[in-house]
């Protein structure tokens, strides 16, 4: 009896428990698609901590291009892939890093945000953000080849979310593909970021 | 019958853990409503002494909403990653002020806020950027947020206490407050602080 009840014990578990929760910003209102829970990675990366990031040039909503190595010997760099605009987490994540400017100022560090969506789709997404003062970048055509490079290109075409730290020397410090269905917390990335500071 | 049974046993089983752990079980399907009992929400007495003092609260621990010491308790349920929750933090400084300068309010009406899916690092960069005097409480695993029906932000809930200990919610709305003055205003009227007309 005992065997037959891990089932039922688990169901009940996961019913009770697990539970779909995203703190949604109104300001998208009734524009979010709803992809339910996912699965939490769905890629493996081969790039470790210590190794040279892959150099890329991407287009930005700005119109300009942007390219990795133009921050090298200048500035840190902040990579936050996220899968979707139009969708749950990703919309409230990276209005939060718009608030700490200042935060990635005082690491001297950039950050470059990146899907797999087109340009006027970013554009339009990104608007009621407000005026967002890092480059969105579009890994649109050749599709996701960026987040391929990096690793990160699920098996259904989007990205993962993922974090990557690269410092002034083109180093990658910090990798955390997290899962998908939450956002990671500033403080892992404050963390990270004060390292680069104290070396 | 064994299956029944050992469902049943499943059922028990889990809301005994749930009871021990002192988590909310379910996600509310709505919102508080209006004209009726706000959920069960669970706060850590602050460790500052002016946010204790200002909710009227003593010793360590946690504490519910009706324990607070106000007539009216004014709850924002915000996310420092919420766009409008950042347009609004003026907007509630505001109302904030309104209230403390005006000594028939003072002391009587309260706010608090409670940051949804966010750390103590997000609500206290929340709290410093927008100079927000008024408690601010993280709530990590959404469990707050869960129990109030899982709303979008900013979302504004008022609560009237009762000198019998028993509460009401009169506001529960999705949205900006547009003008801090109306807004109390209304507060007021709901709660009888001011009669209507008056």
């Amino acid at each position: 009896m005992a065997k037959k009840s891990i089932p039922i014990f688990a169901s009940l578990f996961l019913l009770l428990f697990v539970s779909l929760s995203y703190g949604i910003s109104e300001i998208y209102k009734d524009y979010i698609y709803q992809p339910g829970t996912l699965k939490p990675v769905d890629s493996k990366t081969k790039l470790r901590v210590g190794d040279r990031a892959p150099d890329f040039t991407l287009p930005s909503i700005s119109g300009e291009k942007v390219s990795l190595s133009q921050y090298q010997g200048k500035k840190n760099v902040v990579i936050s892939f996220v899968p979707a605009a139009w969708t749950p987490v990703c919309s409230d994540q990276w209005p939060g890093y718009n608030l700490v400017k200042d935060m990635f100022d005082e690491h001297d560090a950039i950050l470059l945000g990146i899907t797999v969506d087109n340009i006027p789709t970013l554009y339009a997404w990104t608007r009621p953000m407000g005026n967002i003062w890092f480059p969105v970048l579009s890994d649109f055509w050749p599709h996701g080849k960026v987040a391929k490079k990096y690793g990160v290109l699920r098996s259904n075409g989007v990205s993962e979310r993922a974090l990557f730290v690269i410092d002034k020397k083109g180093i990658i410090r910090y990798i955390d593909v997290h899962d998908i269905n939450k956002r990671p917390p500033l403080e892992d990335l404050v963390r990270e970021l004060d390292k680069l500071k104290n070396n | 019958m064994k299956k029944l049974f050992s469902l049943l046993l499943a059922v028990v089983v889990c809301f005994a853990f749930f009871s021990v752990l002192d988590l909310p079980v379910y996600a509310a399907k709505e919102p508080p409503a209006e004209g009726g009992p706000l959920p069960v929400i669970k706060l850590p007495v602050p460790k500052s002494p002016e946010e204790k003092n200002y909710l009227g609260l003593k010793g360590e621990g946690s504490f519910t909403i009706p324990q607070i010491k106000a007539k009216v308790v004014i709850i924002e349920i915000f996310s420092m990653y919420c766009p409008y929750c950042q347009n609004e933090a003026p907007r509630v400084n505001e109302l904030y002020n309104a209230i403390e300068n005006n000594p028939d309010l003072k002391g009587k009406i309260k706010i608090i806020g409670i940051g949804a899916g966010n750390t103590p690092m997000e609500v206290d960069i929340f709290r410093k950027k927008f100079q927000i005097a008024f408690p601010l409480f993280p709530d990590v695993d959404y469990s707050i947020h869960k129990v109030c029906g899982e709303v979008r932000t900013p979302y504004f809930i008022g609560v009237k206490i009762n000198e019998n200990g028993s509460h009401e919610v009169i506001y529960s709305r999705l949205g900006s407050i547009e003008d801090a003055n109306k807004f109390l205003d209304l507060i007021l009227q709901r709660s009888g602080m001011k009669k209507e007309g008056s």
